[in-house]
């Protein structure tokens, strides 16, 4: 099983490269039973959103 | 299509109103001025990319009836006048030559995170994240944004801009910044958890207390 540390790691390098087909059932089964790495998860996506947002000199959309 | 004339000649009065509304274009100016500073750091060079960007986009005002898409548009060529700036700037400052810099960076970030075991520490556990009302509260949201992306070392900064902002991708920003694949994508993990640490602390948790 892998650790918190690992598996935000690899929430983060999903944004940056496609991840392989092991690494996704290692984060799979990880983010079912650990509940912060699945906010962790959520939370890089907003940050990229907002980060475009920001660029785009725009509003963050509405959810 | 019979009224195409007509909208061409509304669209060019509402066009020439962009450039009138002097406060729009003041406040557009600032914002942009800090988009390319944060990036370049540098006052002149990041000016003189703000009125390059300006004046191009000046040209084509005719095209552009509403300030929205305007301002959209300005943004995408400072964007590339940024990303030609730093591709020339690569000599001088690449983020290999960049320290770390101060406050928890590194190894000692990851040690304040994680517990020994991999684990996350309790406090550090990553809360959930309301959308919160933004509405007025906006333009505060965003200047704690700044403020977190400014406390980011050098180096983190400045290849996370160059990932999210400029959506320059993997083998350019390599080969510019001259690191490796996995170091970038290591010092985006870093800049990342950094960043999201800042956000929590100083705006989704101070929501709620």
């Amino acid at each position: 099983m892998i650790k918190c540390k690992h598996a935000t790691q690899m929430l983060s390098e999903k944004l940056d490269r496609p991840l392989s087909t092991k690494e996704k059932m290692a984060l799979a089964m990880h983010t079912a039973i650990c509940g912060p790495c699945r906010q962790f998860g959520k939370q890089m996506e907003t940050i990229r959103e907002l980060s475009k947002s920001y660029a785009q000199a725009k509003e963050p959309e509405e959810k | 299509m019979i009224h195409a004339n007509v909208s061409v000649e509304v669209d060019q009065s509402a066009a020439k109103n962009i450039f009138q509304d002097a406060v729009f274009i003041e406040e557009l100016r600032t914002q942009m001025f800090k988009f390319a500073k944060l990036q370049v750091r540098d006052n002149q060079l990041a000016e003189d990319a703000v009125q390059e960007a300006m004046f191009s986009a000046y040209q084509n005002i005719e095209r552009f009836a509403r300030q929205a898409a305007f301002k959209t548009w300005v943004f995408s060529i400072l964007k590339n006048k940024i990303i030609d700036l730093l591709r020339k700037e690569k000599r001088h400052t690449s983020a290999s030559q960049l320290e770390d810099g101060p406050n928890l960076s590194g190894e000692a970030l990851l040690e304040h995170l994680f517990e020994e075991n991999g684990h996350w520490q309790k406090d550090e556990r990553p809360k959930k994240w309301d959308q919160p009302d933004h509405g007025v509260e906006n333009e505060h949201f965003w200047r704690i944004f700044d403020a977190c992306l400014d406390a980011l070392p050098a180096k983190y900064g400045r290849l996370f801009m160059m990932r999210e902002f400029l959506e320059m991708d993997t083998p350019e920003i390599c080969h510019n910044e001259e690191v490796s694949v996995s170091s970038l994508n290591v010092t985006l993990y870093r800049a990342r958890l950094r960043l999201r640490e800042c956000l929590e602390d100083h705006w989704f948790q101070k929501e709620k207390s």
